[in-house]
């Protein structure tokens, strides 16, 4: 691991239009690390993600990648530069099937399928359901095999830094579990991970470090295995919420 | 055998339709903008081509080759300019731009046109005809359909197949998702309006072999490019195809039972298929 983070932000305002939701985010993630946002429903932080990928009006400055300030870089560019996301809701292109949704990934990546370390292959290998379902229509799949072709398809981006909002949602544990077991393999590749949760349990565990987000703000940051409960609890709900 | 014959001239009038229809159905039927101006950006094509025609002397084939490129420019700056600008989830933005667009360029083609008829001079190809058994099969109409048939042969495969074509369908499905995925979506949907404007030069050339243009007739031919769409199944090509045939049938039997009711036997059939089977002919099912 080097000094320099692959991704930060610095003093990140953003938001739709003439509301404003994010109000001066500082957060940065190291080569080779996973790092947990957590925070309740509306706290801000699909907003984030969507910040950084430039998806939403953001300053020059308030994004830093791999050393370059590339805030408002539109988004088909971040994927270039090595960003990919798993976006909340998964987001499939409904009407096509499985396999052209990866192919969709494996045609805009940074790198061709044989350059890069992720391939069809290895995917199928990793979720042999996918393997057999790759002719069929996106919409026949099961939430969980959907969520999975939707993290396949950000693979094949062939990132650096992957980008994951609330993969967990919705699903039963055992997929939940058959979803995170990938994180370790993912990381293996080099690749740094930015987990979206609201499963605090699960946020901790699979990651470094964690930030907890509270209506826009940072409200509590440090190291995952270090973090008490009851600091989690009154940053995620408010210290005045936590007291009443 | 009248029945038939109406059939086979149906089936060929379906080949200009389809003409019509195929630009219509990767912009409305994949992309889900909706271009009012699409018949009117036709029949300037079409005057163009008159005019060009009037002064050089290019031939069919040499019309073809000039009025094309000059579709595919015009179809990529509306989609930079015009469309870019407002396409989004919700149609109503397009649908008022490309209005806004039908009218201005109704009116800038009287002024420079008038309201006159016009048609490319007669050629040997506009009026030669052969007989199959009892029926008589006009070349023209002949050719149309063939075109009519490769283009959406070929632009289903570009659709299916390609690069272009996965990144098309992806950013029509979900713009902001495409965009996450690597697809620039306004250079893609460039890029796709130019190939339907393009499409639409090719049949620009054809409608004014076969009959004559003028500058407001531009209404009609976007009605009839709607209604295959719609008949034959919003985002497949094969289902515009499939919407000329049956709309072009219909008003060529319709006019066989009465000469005033053509046009409407067509826009009944539509109807019909409308209110029996909404999402179209050939729709996957839900
Ligand atoms: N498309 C949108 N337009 C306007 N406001 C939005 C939009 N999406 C989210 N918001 C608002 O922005 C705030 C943050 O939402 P979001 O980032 O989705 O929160 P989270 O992902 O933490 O649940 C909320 O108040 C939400 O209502
Ligand atoms: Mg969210």
């Amino acid at each position: 691991m080097t000094d320099t983070p692959i991704l930060s932000t610095h003093g990140l305002t953003g938001g739709y239009g003439d509301f404003q939701a994010l109000f001066g985010i500082d957060l940065h993630l190291m080569p080779g690390e996973v790092i947990s946002l957590i925070g309740a429903n509306g706290a801000g932080k699909s907003t984030f993600l969507k910040s950084i990928f430039g998806l939403l009006p953001v300053d020059r400055e308030m994004v830093r990648y791999e050393g370059a300030a590339v805030g408002g870089t539109p988004a088909h560019k971040m994927v270039g530069r090595g960003l990919a996301m798993v976006p909340e809701g998964r987001r499939l292109f409904v009407g096509m099937t499985v396999e052209e949704n990866m192919r969709v990934a494996i045609d805009h990546a940074r790198l061709s399928e044989s350059e890069g370390q992720w391939t069809r292959n290895r995917l199928f290998e990793l979720f042999p359901i996918l393997g057999e379902k790759r002719n069929q229509p996106i919409e026949d799949l099961s939430g969980g095999q959907q969520q999975m072709v939707a993290i396949s398809r950000a693979l094949l981006c062939q990132p650096k830094v992957l980008l994951c909002d609330e993969i967990s949602l919705g699903l039963a544990p055992k997929v939940i579990r058959e979803i995170y077991a990938v994180l370790p393999e993912i990381l293996s590749g080099g690749t740094s991970i930015v987990l979206v949760e609201q499963d605090v349990t699960l946020a901790r565990e699979a990651s470094n470090r964690l930030y907890c987000m509270l209506e826009g703000r940072i409200t509590l940051t440090g190291n995952s295995n270090e973090i008490s409960r009851d600091d989690i609890a009154a940053a995620y709900f408010g210290a005045s919420n936590a007291m009443a | 055998m009248q029945w038939l014959d109406a059939i086979v001239q149906g089936v060929l009038l379906g080949g200009m339709y389809a003409q019509y229809a195929l630009g219509m159905a990767l912009m409305f039927g994949v992309m889900r903008i909706v271009n009012i101006a699409h018949g009117d950006v036709m029949i300037l094509l079409s005057l163009i081509a008159v005019s060009l025609a009037g002064v050089l002397p290019l031939g069919n084939v040499g019309l073809v080759l000039v009025i094309v490129p000059i579709a595919v420019g015009l179809g990529w700056l509306l989609q930079k300019f015009i469309l870019n600008r407002v396409v989004g989830a919700d149609p109503l933005p397009s649908l008022i731009a490309t209005f806004g667009l039908s009218i201005a360029l109704q009116n800038l083609m009287l002024e420079i046109w008038s309201a006159d008829t016009r048609s490319l001079p007669n050629s040997d190809i506009a009026s030669a005809s052969f007989q199959i058994g009892p029926i008589y099969l006009g070349l023209l109409p002949v050719i149309v359909l063939l075109c009519a048939f490769c283009l959406t042969g070929g632009l289903d495969a570009v659709l299916r197949y390609t690069r272009f074509g996965r990144g098309l369908r992806a950013a029509a499905a979900d713009t902001e998702a495409a965009a996450m995925t690597g697809v620039d979506p306004k250079r893609i949907y460039a890029t796709a309006t130019a190939i339907a404007v393009g499409i639409l030069g090719l049949a620009a050339i054809f409608a004014a072999l076969r009959a004559t243009v003028s500058p407001s007739d531009g209404s009609a031919q976007l009605i009839y490019a709607f209604e295959a769409v719609i008949i034959g199944g919003m985002g497949s090509v094969w289902g515009a195809f499939i919407g000329s045939m049956v709309l072009g049938v219909a008003q060529a039997v319709g006019l066989r039972i009465d000469p005033g009711l053509g046009i409407l036997f067509g826009h009944l059939v539509f109807l019909l298929v409308l209110a029996t089977r909404p999402e179209g002919i050939m729709a996957r099912k839900k």
